[in-house]
């Protein structure tokens, strides 16, 4: 391509590469190290009236967003075409569903972000990691929903299935095309950077939590038994912990499951 | 049949004074820290009263426990996995910080640093929470001796089960003192709530335990529990419990609660019950029924049929011996006069309750009548619908028999000991009107009132124990935090700061920097002042008295 500079392989390959890699890299270290502090960090204990409207608007809308991405970013649209869900379709149900959700979504995370300025109690609690985390998510929210609106819904609609979206397969298939997204419109484009800084930095966030989804509880035993021997997690085995094989050899060892303790 | 081990606790409420000692020497060891500092993982409470956290008896509010659905299975009362699932967002039944209360401290520098005034300089209390002045309105024991019930107790639930009569008249009537910890239930539903698979009941005791690394916050498991004694650490955001003091319990020594209870009121034991049969006495329609139902989950230690599957289940020879000795499996299983704390939540809670006559008591000696009298005290018991109903509500699932039984029982030993006591011929009528004989009146009395240690804690070690063990405990939940107190911070702590992240930590090395400090308090917590708990009572050193006044001149 003859009108891509150095700055927009930064921006659209070397960036993506390097935020992937910290998504990673940084998740499989902080599960290493850090698994104590793995957590959702939640704050109802300190203010449940707000929480209990903002938290799940939030959260459904966000996971609303997600699926969206997913069958806008990653299925190629030939694929719905062969199911049946043409251009026309597809540009109404994007459109609509998305400006719903993302509202949703929006007045969720406004009324948890107030309910966070406005209760001193979580003021006192929130770290720097988690306002910077904010403003990358909700950077991407707004800028998200303003691409949307100022292109699909009062515009002619930009087709970022043309541009984005390959350009999106092309990083996951490792031959990334950066001269796909030259040409997008800035709003799209600041959207998109604005949610790769995010996972750059997920890791390092409370968002962490996004990965411990606990699906397994649906098919778990209730009652969860487990050895005193057993050793879970990453970290060394402390001095004082370990099994001493001189007593154990001389009494026969308690050992015996019952359910599907893990 | 399969044949496991339960860790339990039995408290004699006739003698709890109510000093809640065991409260403060447990928060001491266990919650002294940053999160923490609203909880109680032991708390007293008076009763009649609402309780810690408030009204937590009231499972319409709150959810905790199971319910029996319509084909007779068990059922989270929050709601099923599906539900759990979906409500993760904001979980509807959690209580907050508030309805615990809101922790605070005092501003005591103002007390020292204030200018002179023609006023006295006063602390005023100060929100953990947000730092700021605040009023206290309410605390972990604020009805205590039923203090203000007047405007709280009529909240009580187990009240508002009973009459109208009752709740105006039981400010005159009665009042006793119930220690709480976590009950570590046979089928427990915390654990059963938390979507991460992060608690457990431990195979070997029973103990119920929250692993601090699988936590992930979602909160379930403290609204799960219908006693209200699983707790969210707003610091660490990640749920703790009472341990049972199980680095002591490992060694065979008793609960901090336990050892530091100055009425010697708890015995702690083994009891071996049967695995398999907890679901289906859990889920018994008749909630009366559900004490007798856990009562036969209760294996007899001295059957050979039991010591057969027990050993075949892997459980070791001295700890059949100890569950054979358990004053655990006397007062429940033989003597029958502890009573599980309210079992229509269908956990099965393993920590019981010996229900306290001196309400009784009080009543007939109050009277003028011989409170000795077995006949004066069975009458009473009889007639004394209060305080039997109450108790019914608290441990029976209002079934007022077993508990007029276990009252009786103590009545009987009471009348029993004093013919003896007196010299005169034991009276063997009084033994057998409460179905027991002479002898086994006497072993009752010797471990509830006599009360040996021995008799009291029959506790059998780990299997895994060894000395070197021993020495590194101090140690080994140390994390920010965590519940090893957040560690040495004010003496060992260079290596704690330092150490690379999973790697152990070395006690004997950290107690030695520790030693060291002591020895000199060079490092005061506070600029300028010495730690006084540092302080080794050698010398004076640095900062233990103010600079003098004018220190560039001679005095």
């Amino acid at each position: 391509m003859t009108d891509m500079t150095v700055f927009d392989v930064l921006l659209w390959v070397a960036f993506p590469y390097v935020a992937a890699a910290s998504f990673i890299v940084g998740h499989i270290l902080r599960y290493r190290y850090d698994k104590f502090g793995w957590t959702s960090r939640s704050s109802q204990t300190y203010e449940s009236k707000w929480l209990r409207w903002g938290s799940p608007m939030f959260h459904y809308g966000i996971l609303g967003v997600f699926a969206g991405h997913v069958v806008g970013l990653l299925i190629p649209r030939e694929w719905l075409y062969f199911i049946g869900i043409d251009e026309h379709t597809y540009h109404l149900g994007a459109t609509w569903l998305g400006t719903v959700v993302a509202l949703i979504t929006i007045a969720g995370i406004v009324i948890l972000l107030a309910r966070r300025g406005a209760v001193r109690r979580i003021t006192r609690v929130t770290t720097v990691m988690d306002v910077v985390m904010y403003v990358f998510l909700a950077g991407a929210l707004v800028l998200g929903t303003i691409a949307v609106i100022q292109f699909q819904v009062l515009g002619e609609g930009y087709d970022y299935r043309g541009t984005v979206s390959p350009w999106t397969r092309s990083l996951i298939l490792f031959q990334p095309d950066a001269s796909l997204m030259v040409g997008v419109p800035l709003i799209f484009q600041l959207h998109v950077l604005c949610s790769t800084a995010l996972f750059l930095i997920w890791p390092y966030t409370r968002l962490v939590h996004v990965l411990s989804v606990p699906v397994w509880y649906l098919f778990r035993p209730y009652v969860v038994y487990r050895s005193r021997d057993d050793h879970r997690g990453a970290r060394a085995i402390r001095r004082g912990w370990e099994k001493s094989p001189v007593i154990e050899s001389k009494h026969p060892k308690q050992k015996q499951r019952v359910g599907a303790g893990r | 049949m399969r044949v496991m081990a339960q860790m339990s606790m039995v408290m004699n409420l006739d003698k709890c004074i109510g000093c809640h000692t065991c409260s403060v020497t447990c928060k001491q060891v266990w919650t002294n820290r940053d999160g923490m500092e609203y909880v109680w993982f032991n708390n007293v409470e008076t009763k009649p009263g609402i309780g810690y956290p408030r009204y937590y008896e009231d499972q319409e509010r709150w959810n905790g426990g199971w319910i029996r659905n319509k084909r007779g299975r068990l059922k989270l009362k929050s709601g099923g996995r599906l539900k759990k699932l979906a409500t993760i967002f904001s979980n509807n039944d959690l209580p907050t910080i508030d309805d615990y209360y809101e922790p605070w401290t005092y501003d005591y520098d103002m007390l020292v640093s204030a200018p002179q005034t023609k006023n006295g300089p006063v602390a005023r209390p100060k929100s953990l929470l947000t730092g700021k002045d605040m009023s206290i309105t309410w605390s972990g024991n604020w009805d205590d001796n039923l203090g203000g019930s007047q405007e709280t107790a009529h909240g009580d639930p187990i009240l508002d089960h009973m009459s109208e009569h009752v709740k105006m008249e039981f400010e005159n009537t009665f009042m006793f003192y119930l220690p709480r910890i976590c009950e570590h239930c046979l089928n427990p539903s915390c654990v059963s709530a938390c979507p991460s698979g992060a608690m457990y009941k431990r195979e070997e005791d029973g103990i119920v335990l929250v692993d601090q690394d699988d936590c992930r916050g979602w909160r379930m498991c403290v609204s799960a529990c219908p006693y209200k004694k699983v707790y969210f650490n707003h610091k660490t955001n990640k749920a703790e419990k009472c341990t049972l003091c199980y680095p002591l319990i490992e060694q065979g020594k008793p609960t901090i609660c336990s050892e530091t209870c100055v009425g010697r009121l708890r015995y702690l034991g083994l009891m071996l019950y049967d695995a398999d049969r907890v679901l289906e006495a859990a889920s018994i329609e008749d909630e009366h029924e559900l004490l007798d139902a856990q009562r036969s989950v209760m294996l007899d230690p001295f059957d050979p049929e039991v010591i057969a599957q027990a050993k075949r289940d892997g459980i070791a020879d001295d700890w059949i011996e100890a569950a054979q000795n358990s004053p655990i499996y006397k007062l429940i299983s033989e003597y029958k006069v502890a009573l599980p704390l309210h079992p229509e939540y269908r956990t099965m809670p393993m920590v019981w309750y010996i229900p306290p006559l001196s309400p009784v008591v009080d009543v007939v000696s109050n009277s003028g009548a011989d409170g000795e009298d077995v006949r004066n005290l069975f009458a009473a018991i009889d007639k004394l619908r209060i305080p039997v109903e109450y108790l019914a509500g608290l441990f029976t699932a209002g079934d007022t028999v077993p508990i007029e039984h276990s009252l009786k029982k103590l009545a009987a030993m009471r009348s029993y000991m004093r013919d003896i006591n007196l010299g005169n011929d034991a009276n063997e009528n009084i033994a057998h009107a409460v179905g027991m004989t002479g002898e086994e009146i006497e072993a009752m009395y010797r471990l509830l009132a006599i009360a040996k240690h021995e008799d009291r804690y029959v506790i059998p070690k780990a299997h895994v124990e060894s000395a070197r063990d021993l020495e590194d405990f101090a140690c080994s939940l140390d994390t920010d935090g965590g519940p090893g107190m957040g560690g040495a911070r004010s003496t060992g702590d260079v290596l704690a700061t330092a150490r690379i992240p999973g790697t152990p930590i070395d006690a004997t090395v950290e107690s030695f920097h520790s030693l060291k400090n002591l020895t000199d308090p060079t490092e005061p917590s506070t600029s300028g002042r010495m730690n006084l708990l540092n302080w080794n009572g050698k010398g004076i050193t640095n900062g233990m008295f103010p600079p003098p006044a004018d220190s560039g001149s001679p005095a």
